[in-house]
This record gives C-alpha cells, sequence and structure tokens, in this order.
C-alpha cells in the first residue's frame, strides 16, 4: 500500500498504518490510512495542485493544514449527501470517499479560464464596477458569465439526508481550544470542582501538540496529552467535545459550538450520518466563565509569485510531516522572519528531505534553533529573502536577494536555488476572533507583530498561543494561569497543580517584513498576493489607496480581501500592513476589520437544528379533527391551526361543496367545528371596569347570562380582534378571540393588567384549549338540540339570542351560546374537550334526518358575507377603524376605551375613508376576484397611476341568493350607494360593480332571532 | 474624473494601474456650505448627488462619522422592488426603481444593478389575497406585477419547496420581474465620486457633535473637525437620527432595532432570482460571488449594537430550511447586524422639521437600499425648494399626530 | 442571546421573554384633554435612547409576568431588573406615580 503512496514517511505520525483507506479525487483513485485528512492523505500521494484562484484562475495548491485554507476547497461526497466547499485540511479521510476539486474547467490541471491570468493588469480591484455598463441591456448576459466562473462547490439537488439536534448547556467555565494551553486550563478548572467544557476543533485533543516534536514533562507531548484527556474524562463535570468548534460568542456569554458527530469507524462511514443518528449538535452554551486558547494562524509572506502550488506555510510543512507523515516536497527551502520555522527545517531535515536553505530576513547570527539548523547542515542565509519564484503548477526553484530592510525597494535576485517545496513563515497571528467578537479589544504588540487580545468585554481570558506566547512552555504555562484565575473568579478553592514542563528553545524576535520588494516595483513586479481565494494582491490594495478607498474596511471590500471562506485568517494582517504601509500608518492606526460569527463556517442544517420539515412549527389540531380528516375535508391552515376548509362530497369540488353546505344551514342545520377560537375566562372584582377600557361598548349594561359582539381597538384607534364576549356572573366574563388573534389578545390584556393597571384585580385564564366549540347553526338548530336532549328550554322566550345558559345537552355539561355567525337562528354548544368528539358524533347522528350538514371555513365566511360581518385580518388590515367599518353603535361615548382619543384625529374623521359597503357585479353572474382594486372609470391601460378607491376584502358566490356578493371598502363608500365603480382584478378587465349595503342577506337579522 | 470604460480598464492596465485617480477627494472642510447632508450612507450620497445634479446646488458637504457606505448602505441583503401595497409608498419606491435602472450608466460605475426578479411567496388563503390586492394595485400604479402559481413557480424556481405537504405550503407569489438585487458598496462609492465630481465635498471621520439652531431655524453644525456653517442641514443617518434629533431638540417617533443578515460559502449558480416570504420567514438571494445573501429578522428589543441575538438567525435558517430543503448541507459562512429605525407605519420620515432648513430622512426600517436613490431625489428636492416633493409629501412628520399613517406592515419583508 | 432576569424565576434565556419595549410610558388619565400632538407623542414617540434603557419584559413562556429591566441598548449589558405592581415596588409601566385610580 505504501508504495502507492510515494510521499508517505516510511514511520511516524498518528495514522493507523494497518488501516488503509481508499479515497478518490476527481475520478482518480488513491489509498490514505485511518488518521489522515483529505489533505495529507493527497501530499502523501502527490498531489498538491488541488485548485484554482477565483478570478485569474491561477493554479493553486494545499498551504495550510487547517481552517486557514484558501485553496484545497472540495466537494465531499455524491448526491443528497455531498457536501460542497470543505477544505480538504478538514476532511477526516474515511473509506470510499469521494472528493472533487470545485475549480477549473475542463480540470483543475488544465483550466481554460487560466488565460485570465494574461489580462492580469486589467482584472485589477474593483475592474468590474468601471465596466461592463454599456450597452446597458447587455449587463444580464455579462453578468450570467461572470456568475457561471464563481463559486465552488453546488448545493446538493436532493433534500439533506442527515438530521441535526440543538442542545443547551451550561457550565462554569467553557474552554476553546484543546492545545497545551486549553488542556491545561481546563485541567486547572476542573480539578478545582468547576464544571467544565472543552471543545475543540480537531478529531482529537492536543492543537499544536499533535504535530510537534517538543517533549512535555520529559514525556513525548501526545503522551502528555493522552494523560490529561483521560483524567478530564474521568472527572464527572467535565464534558469533553472533540470535533467541536466554538462559532460564536455572543452576548450574555452565550457560545456556540458545532459538532460533528457523523464520525463513527472511519472505515463505515459515509457521506451523511446513519438513520437515526445526528450528524451534527449544536451546542448553546451559557458560561460563565470562558477560557479562549484557540491557538494562532501562521501567516505568509508576500512575494512574487507566492502562490505557486508548492508554497506552504511552515507550520503546515510539520504538521504533515510529524502528525500525518506525509512529505510535501523533497528538496525544500525555508523562508521565514521568525524562529518558528526554524522547526519545520529541522521537521524536514529530520524527514530525510533536502533542505536547501534556510532563509531568514534577520540579520545576525541566529539563536538556539539556528545553531540546530547548522548543526544539521542546514544552510541559513541571514538577511535575505525569496523575492520570486518559478514553476507554474509547481514550485521550481526560488529567487533569492539580500534584504536591506526597505519594503518598496526594488531588489535584485543574487541566488537562485532548485525546490520543489518552499515553506514560508510570515509569523504568527494570535486566533483573537472569538475574544473580538465577544466585543473584546485588541493591542498591537510591536516585539510580536500581533494584535493580541486586550480588555475584555464579556467573562472571558485568552491563554496560550491565542494570548500571544510563542514557546510551548510560555503556552502551558500562561494557560494554568487562566485556568486558576477562572477558579478564583468563580469563588472555588483552586486545586494544586504544578506547570508542566516542556523542552522550549530559546526565541529570537521576529522582524517586521510583511511584503518582499521585487526586481520591480510594487504595482510592476509578478503579482505578490494577500488573499489566495479571492487573488487580492499588494497591487491590488495600492490601487485601491490610490482611487480613494483609504479605510481598511473600504479596502476590504473593493479588493475582496479577507471575504473567502477562511475569512481572512491567511491574509488579513498582511493586507493591513501592506495597507498602513501604503497609507503611511502604522498597523494599529489602519485597525483591523470586525470579527464576525462564526469562526469557521457551518452547515445550514446544524443551524436550523430540528426545527425543520414536520417539526418546522407545531401543527394545533381541535378535539374533533381525526373526525374531519376520516370525513375527507381538506384543511385550511390557519395560523397554527389546520381547521377543515370544506367537506367534499364524492365528486364534488369546493364550490359544489360550499354550495350545499350553505344552503343546508341557511334551509336546515348545519355544524362547524369552531373550537379554534380564543377563549378567555375572566373574572374579579375589578372585571367590568377592566374590560370597559378594552371594549368599546358598554360591558357594566350587560345582563348576567348575556352575550354581545365586541370589538378591540389598539390604541391608535384601529381594529385589533373582535368576538362574542359573554357574562357568566356580576365579576365573570367569557371572552372569545379570532383565532389568529388569541395568543395576542390574551397578551394584550395581561400587559394592561400588570403593567398600566396593576390595582385592578383581574384574573384571565386561557380555555382556548379546554373546550371546544360546535356551532350548530340553521332554522332546524333547535329542534335538532331538542331531540339530542337538553334540560333548559330552549325556546325564544327563555333562551333568546344572545344570551348563554349552563345545560346539559345529550347528558353532557355544556355551556349554550344563543349567538350566530351566520345570521341564522343558532347555537354554540362549548363542551369540554375530552367529551367534544362524542357530541359531535351524537349531533351528527341526530341531524341525519335533518340532512345535517357539517361545514367548514370557507362556507362560513359566505355564510357570514352574505350578513356583512367582518373578519378581522380580512375585512381589516391594521388601518381600518370601527367607524370605517360602520360600527359607531358599538362605541360608547360614556367611557373612555382603549384607542378612542385615536379616532378623533383629524385623518379618522376624513369623510373620504375607505369604508365597508357591498358590491354586486352589474352582470350579477361574476364573482369579483378578492382584491382587485377599485376605480371610478373604466380607464384604459396604459394611463398609469391610476388613482384606486378600495379594494374587494371578500367575494363569494351566494348559493342561497343565486348570484354572487362581495365586501369591500371604499374610499367614502356609505355615501356612494347606488354608484357603479369598476373592480381591476388579474384579468385586467375593469368589472362594472354596484355599491349596495353590506347585508345581502337577512337585512333585518330576523332570522337569528326565531 | 477619469471615465470608466473596457477602453479605460485597457489604457491604465498599460500604465500598470498608476494613473487611476481617486473616485472621490478627502477635501478638509470648508468654513460654510450651501447645503450640508449629515451622513455618508447611499442616501446621503444620494441627496448630495442630485442636490448638485438636478438643483445646481454645488457647494454641498457630506459630513460621515466613520467611512462612506458603512452602516446600513454596506450591511443590507442588496433587495431592490417596488411592489408597495400603498400608492404613497408605491410611486415613492417605483420612482428609486426608474433611477436604479439607469443608475449605473448615470454614475459612470456598475453598481450590478441586476432586474431578476423578486417572489414574494403566499402560505395562507389570506396571504393570496393579499398578494393579489398588491399586485391589482401594483398594476394600477404602473408597476409591474404578476401573480404566480405554486405549479409555476416550482419550474421556476427549482429548488424551492412547493410541496403541498410543507407546514406551510407555498400557495403562490407575487413576482416583480424587474425587481432584483445590486452591489451594495458599490451604490456608495458610485453616488460619492459623481457627487464629487460636480464639487460635493465629501469628508469621512467627521463626526457631527452639535446642531446650532437660532431662532428657530438651523444655521450650522459643530463637528469633530470644528463648526460649519450652513442653513440647510439634511440629516441622513439611519441607526442615529434618534441621536441627531435630539441634538436640535427634536424628537422622531422612531426605534432602532437589530436587524441580521448572513451570507453561505460561495457555491455555483442555484438561485437565479430573489425569494422573500413574510410567513415562513426568510428572504434570499445568490450574490454574483456564489453566496446565498439571507435576511433574518428584526430583534425584538431596542439595539443599537450592530449585533443581534442568535436565535433570530435560527429562525431565518429553519425557514430557509424549510423553503429550501437542497441547502441544508450548505455552510454559513459570516453573520452581521446593522440597526434599523422602524417608524410606527413601517414607512419612512422624509421631512421638513420644526426647525427651519433642518431635514430628516430616517426611519426606512428594512426598506432603505432600494429606496437609496429614490430617497436621495425627493430629499435633495426637499432640501433645494424647502418643500416636499409630491412624492414624499405624505411621508412627513406631522402624519403621526393626524393618522394619515402609510401602514406598510404587510409589504414590508419584516414584520415588525 | 440575552440572559434576564425575571424577578419570580430566576435568570432565563432571553427566548422565554417577549418584549414589550420602554418603560414609563403612562396611558394619559384624559386622552379627550389632549392635543393630537400630544397624544401622538403617547402613541408613537419613544425614548430610544443610545445608553441605558428602561424596558419592560414579559415571561411568556415561564410565569407569564411583566416586568422592567435596564438594559444599555449598546452594550447590552442588563444593570438589573425590576418588579412592577402593587406599592411598595415600582408601580405601573416602571415609574407610575402619578395615578389615582
Amino acid at each position: 500500500m505504501a508504495a502507492a503512496q510515494p510521499n508517505r514517511l516510511p514511520r511516524g505520525g498518528r495514522i493507523d498504518r494497518s488501516r488503509p483507506l481508499k479515497f478518490s479525487l476527481d475520478g482518480k483513485s488513491y489509498t490514505g490510512f485511518a488518521g489522515d485528512t483529505l489533505a495529507s492523505a493527497l501530499i502523501a500521494n502527490g498531489v498538491l495542485l488541488v485548485g484554482r484562484s477565483f478570478k485569474l484562475r491561477r493554479p493553486r495548491g494545499i498551504v495550510g493544514s487547517g481552517a486557514e485554507e484558501p485553496n484545497a476547497i472540495m466537494q465531499v461526497g455524491e448526491g443528497a449527501g455531498a457536501q460542497p466547499n470543505l477544505p480538504a485540511t478538514r476532511v477526516e479521510l474515511r473509506h470510499g470517499l469521494v472528493a472533487h476539486t470545485t475549480r477549473g474547467w475542463p480540470s483543475v490541471r488544465f483550466d481554460i479560464g487560466a488565460i485570465s491570468d494574461s489580462f492580469g493588469r486589467i482584472l485589477g480591484a474593483g475592474f468590474y464596477y468601471k465596466t461592463f455598463m454599456y450597452p446597458r441591456f447587455l449587463w444580464k448576459y455579462y453578468e450570467r458569465a461572470i456568475r457561471l466562473s464563481t463559486g465552488f462547490g453546488h448545493a446538493p439537488a436532493a433534500p439533506d439526508p442527515d438530521v441535526y439536534e440543538h442542545r443547551n448547556a451550561h457550565c462554569d467555565v467553557l474552554v476553546a481550544g484543546g492545545g497545551p494551553a486549553g488542556l491545561v486550563a481546563a485541567l486547572a478548572a476542573a480539578r478545582s470542582g468547576a464544571r467544565v467544557i472543552l471543545a475543540d476543533d480537531g478529531n482529537e485533543f492536543g492543537g499544536s501538540l499533535l504535530s510537534c516534536a517538543e517533549q512535555v514533562d520529559g514525556a513525548p507531548a501526545a503522551d502528555w496529552v493522552a494523560g490529561v484527556v483521560a483524567e478530564l474524562r474521568g472527572l464527572p463535570d467535565c464534558t469533553l467535545l472533540p470535533r467541536g468548534t466554538v462559532l460564536g460568542y455572543h452576548d450574555h456569554d452565550f457560545l456556540t459550538v458545532a459538532e460533528r458527530c457523523d464520525v463513527g469507524e472511519a472505515a463505515d462511514r459515509q457521506d451523511h450520518a446513519r438513520p437515526g443518528e445526528t450528524a451534527e449538535r449544536l451546542w448553546r452554551i451559557r458560561a460563565k466563565r470562558v477560557i479562549l486558547a484557540q491557538g494562532g494562524f501562521e501567516r505568509s509572506l508576500a512575494f512574487c509569485n507566492n502562490d505557486r502550488p508548492g508554497v506552504m506555510l511552515a507550520s503546515a510543512v510539520s504538521t504533515y510531516i510529524n502528525r500525518f507523515a506525509a512529505l510535501p516536497g523533497r528538496r525544500a527551502v525555508v523562508f521565514t522572519n521568525n524562529d518558528s520555522a526554524y522547526r519545520t527545517a529541522l521537521d524536514l531535515a529530520g524527514a530525510r528531505a533536502a533542505v536547501e536553505a534556510i532563509v531568514d530576513s534577520r540579520p545576525g547570527s541566529g539563536g538556539e534553533l539556528a545553531a540546530r539548523a547548522q548543526a544539521q547542515g542546514i544552510p541559513v542565509l541571514h538577511g535575505r529573502v525569496v523575492c520570486d519564484v518559478t514553476g507554474k503548477k509547481r514550485v521550481r526553484g526560488v529567487r533569492i536577494a539580500e534584504w536591506g530592510g526597505d519594503s518598496w525597494e526594488t531588489i535584485k535576485s543574487t541566488i537562485y536555488i532548485d525546490c520543489d517545496l518552499l515553506a514560508v513563515s510570515g509569523g504568527w497571528s494570535p486566533a483573537v476572533h472569538l475574544h473580538a467578537q465577544a466585543g473584546g479589544s485588541l493591542d498591537w504588540d510591536e516585539t510580536r507583530l500581533c494584535f493580541l487580545p486586550a480588555q475584555a468585554r464579556q467573562s472571558h481570558d485568552s491563554a496560550g498561543a491565542g494570548n500571544g506566547r510563542q514557546s510551548l512552555d510560555e503556552c502551558l504555562a500562561d494557560g494554568l494561569r487562566a485556568g486558576a484565575e477562572a477558579v478564583a473568579k468563580l469563588g472555588l478553592a483552586p486545586a494544586a497543580i504544578e506547570a508542566p514542563a516542556a523542552n522550549s528553545a530559546g526565541q529570537l524576535p521576529i522582524e517586521a517584513l510583511w511584503r518582499v520588494p521585487a526586481e520591480r516595483d510594487a504595482d510592476r513586479c509578478p503579482k505578490q498576493f494577500i488573499d489566495f481565494q479571492n487573488d487580492a494582491t499588494v497591487a491590488d490594495i495600492r490601487l485601491a489607496v490610490r482611487e480613494g478607498y483609504r479605510n481598511v474596511e473600504h479596502v476590504k471590500r473593493y479588493t475582496a480581501l479577507g471575504f473567502g471562506t477562511d475569512q481572512g485568517k491567511l491574509g488579513n494582517i498582511n493586507g493591513m500592513a501592506v495597507l498602513a504601509d501604503a497609507l503611511g500608518k502604522t498597523i494599529p492606526e489602519v485597525g483591523t476589520t470586525t470579527f464576525r460569527p462564526v469562526y469557521t463556517p457551518v452547515r445550514f442544517g446544524t443551524v436550523a437544528g430540528e426545527s425543520v420539515g414536520g417539526l418546522y412549527d407545531p401543527v394545533r389540531k381541535t378535539a374533533l379533527h381525526e373526525w374531519h380528516e376520516a370525513a375527507g375535508a381538506p384543511m385550511e391552515v390557519v395560523g397554527q391551526w389546520h381547521r377543515p376548509w370544506y367537506f367534499p362530497r364524492e365528486g364534488e369540488d369546493l364550490h359544489g361543496a360550499v354550495a350545499r353546505e350553505c344552503l343546508a344551514v341557511r334551509n336546515s342545520v348545519g355544524a362547524m367545528d369552531a373550537s379554534t377560537l380564543g377563549k378567555i375566562d375572566a373574572r374579579g372584582p375589578d372585571v367590568v371596569e377592566f374590560l370597559e377600557r378594552i371594549y368599546t361598548h358598554n360591558v357594566g349594561r350587560m345582563k348576567v347570562g348575556r352575550c354581545a359582539y365586541g370589538i378591540m381597538l389598539g390604541e391608535d384607534g384601529m381594529v385589533m380582534d373582535d368576538g362574542v364576549m359573554a357574562r357568566l356572573g356580576e365579576n365573570h366574563f367569557y371572552l372569545t378571540t379570532t383565532t389568529g388573534g388569541a395568543a395576542n389578545v390574551l397578551n394584550w390584556l395581561e400587559a394592561w393588567l400588570q403593567t398600566e393597571w396593576p390595582e385592578l384585580e383581574v384574573w384571565l385564564t386561557s380555555l382556548t384549549e379546554h373546550y371546544s366549540t360546535i356551532a350548530v347553526a340553521g332554522p332546524n338548530s333547535r329542534v335538532l338540540l331538542e331531540k339530542l336532549g337538553c334540560d333548559i328550554p330552549l325556546d325564544k322566550e327563555n333562551f333568546p339570542f344572545l344570551t348563554v345558559r349552563n345545560a346539559k345537552l345529550a347528558g353532557m355539561p355544556v355551556q349554550l351560546f344563543r349567538v350566530s355567525f351566520s345570521g341564522e337562528l343558532a347555537f354554540e354548544i362549548n363542551i369540554a374537550s375530552q367529551f367534544a368528539l362524542d357530541m359531535w358524533r351524537m349531533v351528527m347522528e341526530a341531524g341525519r334526518e335533518f340532512e345535517i350538514a357539517p361545514y367548514g371555513t370557507e362556507t362560513m365566511h359566505v355564510l357570514r358575507a352574505e350578513k356583512g360581518f367582518i373578519i378581522v385580518g380580512q375585512e381589516t388590515d391594521g388601518s381600518v377603524t370601527p367607524v370605517d367599518l360602520g360600527m359607531n353603535w358599538l362605541l360608547s361615548k360614556e367611557k373612555d376605551f382603549l384607542g378612542k382619543r385615536s379616532l378623533a384625529r383629524p385623518d379618522c374623521l376624513q369623510e373620504d375613508r375607505k369604508q365597508l359597503v357591498g358590491l354586486l357585479s352589474a352582470d350579477r353572474r361574476t364573482v369579483l376576484p378578492e382584491g382587485a382594486q377599485l376605480i371610478e372609470e373604466a380607464v384604459r391601460a396604459g394611463a398609469t397611476p391610476v388613482p384606486m378607491c378600495g379594494h374587494v376584502t371578500s367575494s363569494y358566490h351566494s348559493a342561497c341568493l343565486g348570484h354572487p356578493v362581495a365586501l369591500a371598502l371604499v374610499a367614502g363608500g356609505r355615501a356612494r350607494k347606488g354608484e357603479t365603480l369598476f373592480a381591476v382584478g388579474p384579468e385586467r378587465e375593469p368589472i362594472a360593480v354596484e355599491v349596495v349595503s353590506p347585508v345581502f342577506y337577512d337585512p333585518k337579522g330576523e332570522r337569528q332571532h326565531v | 474624473m477619469n471615465r470608466y470604460s473596457a477602453f479605460s480598464l485597457l489604457r491604465n492596465a498599460l500604465s500598470h494601474n498608476r494613473n487611476w485617480r481617486a473616485a472621490w477627494r478627502s477635501p478638509e472642510p470648508k468654513k460654510s456650505y450651501d447645503a450640508i447632508v449629515v451622513g455618508g450612507g447611499g442616501h446621503g450620497l444620494a441627496t448630495a448627488y442630485y442636490l448638485a445634479k438636478e438643483h445646481g446646488i454645488r457647494n454641498v458637504a457630506v459630513l460621515e462619522k466613520g467611512w462612506i457606505g458603512g452602516g446600513n448602505t454596506g450591511r443590507n441583503t442588496t433587495i431592490v422592488r417596488s411592489n408597495y401595497l400603498w400608492t404613497e409608498a408605491a410611486l415613492l419606491y417605483e420612482k428609486s426603481m426608474q433611477l436604479w435602472e439607469g443608475l449605473s450608466q448615470d454614475l459612470n460605475y456598475n453598481v450590478m444593478f441586476s432586474q431578476r426578479g423578486v417572489y414574494n411567496l403566499g402560505h395562507s388563503l389570506q396571504d393570496m389575497r393579499d398578494i393579489e390586492r398588491r399586485v391589482n394595485a401594483n398594476r394600477l400604479n404602473g408597476i409591474d406585477a404578476e401573480v404566480v402559481s405554486a405549479a409555476e413557480l416550482g419550474k421556476a424556481i427549482p429548488c424551492l419547496n412547493v410541496s403541498p405537504a410543507a407546514r406551510y405550503p407555498v400557495l403562490g407569489a407575487s413576482l416583480q420581474r424587474r425587481g432584483g438585487v445590486a452591489r451594495h458598496d458599490a451604490v456608495a462609492w458610485g453616488f460619492a465620486r459623481a457627487a464629487d465630481a460636480l464639487g460635493v465635498d465629501i469628508i469621512e471621520q467627521c463626526a457631527v457633535t452639535g446642531i446650532d439652531v437660532s431662532g428657530g431655524k438651523a444655521v450650522g453644525i459643530q463637528t469633530t473637525r470644528g463648526p460649519i456653517a450652513s442653513d440647510r442641514i439634511g440629516v441622513v443617518v439611519a441607526g442615529n437620527a434618534g441621536v441627531l434629533a435630539q441634538m436640535a431638540d427634536l424628537r422622531l417617533p422612531i426605534e432602532s432595532h437589530p436587524l441580521q443578515a448572513f451570507v453561505s460559502e460561495p457555491i455555483k449558480p442555484v438561485l437565479d432570482t430573489v425569494v422573500m416570504s413574510g410567513a415562513v420567514h426568510g428572504y434570499i438571494s445568490q450574490s454574483d460571488k456564489g453566496e446565498l445573501v439571507i435576511g433574518a429578522g428584526i430583534d425584538a428589543y431596542n439595539g443599537y449594537g450592530q449585533r443581534g441575538s442568535f436565535p433570530v438567525i435560527e429562525h431565518a435558517m429553519q425557514a430557509i430550511v424549510e423553503l429550501f430543503p437542497v441547502f441544508s448541507r450548505v455552510r454559513m459562512l459570516r453573520v452581521w447586524g446593522g440597526i434599523v429605525d422602524v417608524a410606527p407605519d413601517a414607512c419612512p420620515i422624509l421631512s421638513k422639521t420644526p426647525v427651519a432648513g433642518l431635514y430628516f430622512n430616517c426611519g426606512w426600517g428594512t426598506g432603505g437600499f432600494k429606496a437609496t436613490p429614490g430617497s436621495g431625489w425627493v430629499f435633495a428636492h426637499t432640501m433645494a425648494h424647502d418643500e416636499a416633493h409630491e412624492l414624499n409629501a405624505p411621508f412627513s412628520l406631522e402624519r403621526f399626530s393626524t393618522g394619515a399613517l402609510v401602514d406598510e406592515h404587510g409589504a414590508a419583508a419584516v414584520a415588525h | 442571546m440575552l440572559l434576564i432576569e425575571c424577578p419570580w424565576c430566576g435568570p432565563r434565556a432571553e427566548t422565554e421573554f417577549s418584549y414589550g419595549g420602554e418603560a414609563g410610558i403612562v396611558r394619559p388619565l384624559d386622552p379627550d384633554a389632549l392635543s393630537d400632538e400630544e397624544w401622538a407623542d403617547y402613541l408613537f414617540y419613544r425614548a430610544n435612547p443610545r445608553g441605558a434603557h428602561r424596558e419592560l419584559w414579559n415571561h411568556a413562556h415561564g410565569c407569564r409576568r411583566w416586568f422592567g429591566v435596564e438594559r444599555d441598548t449598546v452594550s447590552y449589558r442588563i444593570a438589573g431588573s425590576f418588579r412592577l405592581g402593587p406599592a411598595g415596588s415600582e408601580t405601573g409601566k416602571g415609574a407610575n406615580t402619578e395615578r389615582d385610580d
């Protein structure tokens, strides 16, 4: 197997050579090992060219080993389980993994688009703002072409087979990052009895310790890690989240962690999680203290052709060698401005690669690490820089020049070295992302040349490399400090713990080198990349500055610097340094751009969690739902409720069923499930006073046992809700609300009661779910109820319209209301929900001889429209007053009520406000389209804008009247009865309509009183 | 001003792009101006541009406390449409739409206005009634609009879930074909460059600290770069309108809330239009770079923090996955927030104030970006003539006393 | 996500609460006596400060009680919660001491 992996080192690494894993890239098969990432396996197989840049389509190779990777962006998996845009550096290898590169056509190696590179000068920063404007109509074609060239992976074509979940957690200390500092910090906190959550981005804890050659407490670093992790695992209040990326640090110490769960045994993993298993889990954590120990990101340096495949971060080279036993190149040059890359040179030498030179920009003789390198026979070139790279699809060599310390002078190269790998270190930037997200400030450290976390704004502290510590010794000690301080802040007794000791070499300071001068000036030299993915170069930043885009945010937006999938982890600081130079400012004067969540990209599905599909929003069903379903009623979605829309018989459509249902109610009897109406029990010594302030009518005049139609207004005078209220006792009312308004109304009443009128003693209880309501309507409704057996007289004298009685119906206790939303003799039966289905069945059974029709929302709408009754939300839209609706009779003159004052504002007194009217189509045949606009003259098309004087709110064919009816809001409508207007609907041909009274049926209202 | 064109790109490439001139100067503020626009967002810059272009008032300063376009201009989801319900709002947004349609050419700056259509989905019978009503009204107002069935939607937007089995099935939609998206930063930069070319001074890093009022008239302002005199001051500072109003002892019926948005990583083209849903709350488009750009809801609480609460993002994501199940595996890259100034009727205030010579343009809620050119155009008129243009006359401060509100809650994408 | 202290239930996640806007907006006792402008002031005009804000929250998915919170609208830091209601604590919408009913 190893033979098939030409760059696999014979020994070492945290890979399991006994478990080879087959995978493919772009259809070509390769073999890696368990423990590999896709990137390390590719490197082991000698594959480095994996991408193309965004604009210039330059060939690009793997640069990093983690979240900073800008080039190796893959489509992983196939079909519904495919995952777009994964950096190969973060994909754990699994058996049968299918990956595709995402850029380049026809292939990543031979990309026709690469011709763009030849026009690189034209395609400078912001070029698209300067062209594609003329002629105007062509833009959409330009745009189409531009779009085709953008993007990385594809969204899968089928819905996601994976499931996700959210989990809430609280802890005393959340440690973000399980490298040296994080592990020590977690240990210090956990040993002291704190509830600890330790989350680490990687598949195993240890961070940099997994890929370093150093020792801790005299043992290999990885052994020390294993010991600490074992101890933490044994502590009851310590939760370990490997593969848990801390994504966001939000207000009030709320953090989100994405945990990747779909990673069982490597051999049987698939593109997606197994059925029943969670693919990813989003932890929503509230922490008392947070220790941020996410380490740092190594920077690259800007020099000509620094993007050629084979130019890699020095730390990534070390990681591939030490952790994965994969050797990225055989003839290497190391280029650095600091000490850390010397370790890479030693690692390379240890892996038997030829290290041709260490090119160190710093003058002088070097420190301890340089001595070690020289001892290994590695030439160290001090005071020199790599100024250019040759080779296109792979580094072939580097040009080296003497460095005089001025980034903007031109320079002459004097040495050329053949190599296939250039390991670069431009220094380290602490991962301050979460600290900054939390609102913490940053300070520029002129010695270490990086932004360090300064003032915290929430309960967080930074530790280790993320706090600017450079050597392993320092990181371990800083982690211990942070852990102990967190323990102290929590008021816990600190446990004794000794700082682990490492054998860190002494370090010399970094040099302020960001951009390497070239043989030609910055605008003419070969491209020096800052942001690899977006092709933002040194010249682009300088151009932006010349063009007046001088603020860092402008530069970022103009050049797209930092907008890639790595969010600037690799290039942002270098970009700021180049910008600072161009502006003649210092880096801290230029400042950073805002660090925004999320730290690394996260699947939409993970953020959405469980609440998708059937769980997107709860479905509310009435107690009678199963009967409706069995009866074949289609459902209307009303808020969260499912309500039966109509009850079709064999062969009936909506219109046929509704006509039949309407006629049944008008001529005999029908029954409707009205259970979704909001029901509120209101009682207490001050209930009358309270309701007087809420409702517009005189509540106090209602006698016990009476019902009344009531409306409530917002304080702006607009109709908010309506319903029937009943006075059940001296200080006891029963209120109903609209289906959609139930929760709002209860909240509204409670708010007034608690915040404005706390002196009123009133108690409100929602009964919406407890009681079901069966409306029995039609001339035969009374005989039907009598047939069921009722213990009270139901005749007109004893039980008149708009009254309520407690009764036993069919032996069951009910509340009977004589109210009607159809204009017919009607009863509403309020019954405890557990008995409702029985009652409904008995009503249906008893009604059979009257040919009772169950009816749904549509018939209810038609019946009420025939009577001119409004539906809040259909006849009203938040801009309609009760006066507009002709409800002056409901407005008490004797008291104040909510919204009353607003009705006296000038605009509410206008004569030409839209008012509720009825409409009849002139031909008495055409059913007006709902939502049709009303105009005064049938104007021809073209002459816009056409003044509108109203719109159709409801429109139905009335089976009992034999013609269509419609309700509308019409400007000054009440005074326009008899006038002809024109309704304009989707057909555009205006329909002549006559303005009439909104009450079409039984205008005197006699039928409900019988 | 360098004229931008393919030819100029070529010519400048030959000189290694070293001869491009600054898109706008960075002048020192003068002692006085004929007009001052406070706020260097899209609306403020557009106001200055139209003051110079349409009204010949060129001695104008735009004062920006940070960097131009750094507020909501650079933080929105870039949707442009004019399919508003009420005639007052519709005509204002339609004016804006007409300006959008020639804006790249007018400014000689490609703002990438992409008329890829905007769908507003309906999920209930009442939604569909409201859509019909709005579409009919739009047409009578001369605004393109059509009603689209669920089946047609399924064909036009293959990744949209139009299954009747969905929790809130899509029953249909309105479509405004002329609607679309634009490149937000370019709008600010394009207006800045064009205004600068007409003589407008764009002054960044200049915060206003006081408004000088004498005898009921505005006479100038105090800034961090010294006092500047002018008797014509327009304030266009979304997110800070209340703070500026206080400086002139004015109050505004506005509350400021966080509004968040997020983008995915760039993926290959998958959505070539704009989809908005009020009921299943979410709106989405795909940028030319390939990112899915998604707007979340407004946080309920008042906030100036330019960040909101995470559950709002979760809800928006649930809505998007509900509407587009195939996006579930796409990854969210970046979340950000802005401050929206919300007026009680979800409509802007473009108004004179009790202080003569002081004008306010604010309260755009979630509708600001699409209105950018139109807002600047009418506000420039208002400042130039000391009187509202008929298009913005309905959007005065008086309406809150008279009750003549223009209630656009139904048409605003975000329910506030 | 904010962490809000319900005076009755203790600290809870923001998602348990609903927001009620500025505290201390007292409904005028005699609306008819107000000018349109004064009424509009009550209806629509809020302090909307950049900084400390006294506001109402309702523990909607909890005890359902309304209470007051002092929160900074820029930092979102909460200084504390306070009860509304009967004598001895702050009454009404946070600061209602003038009422006579």
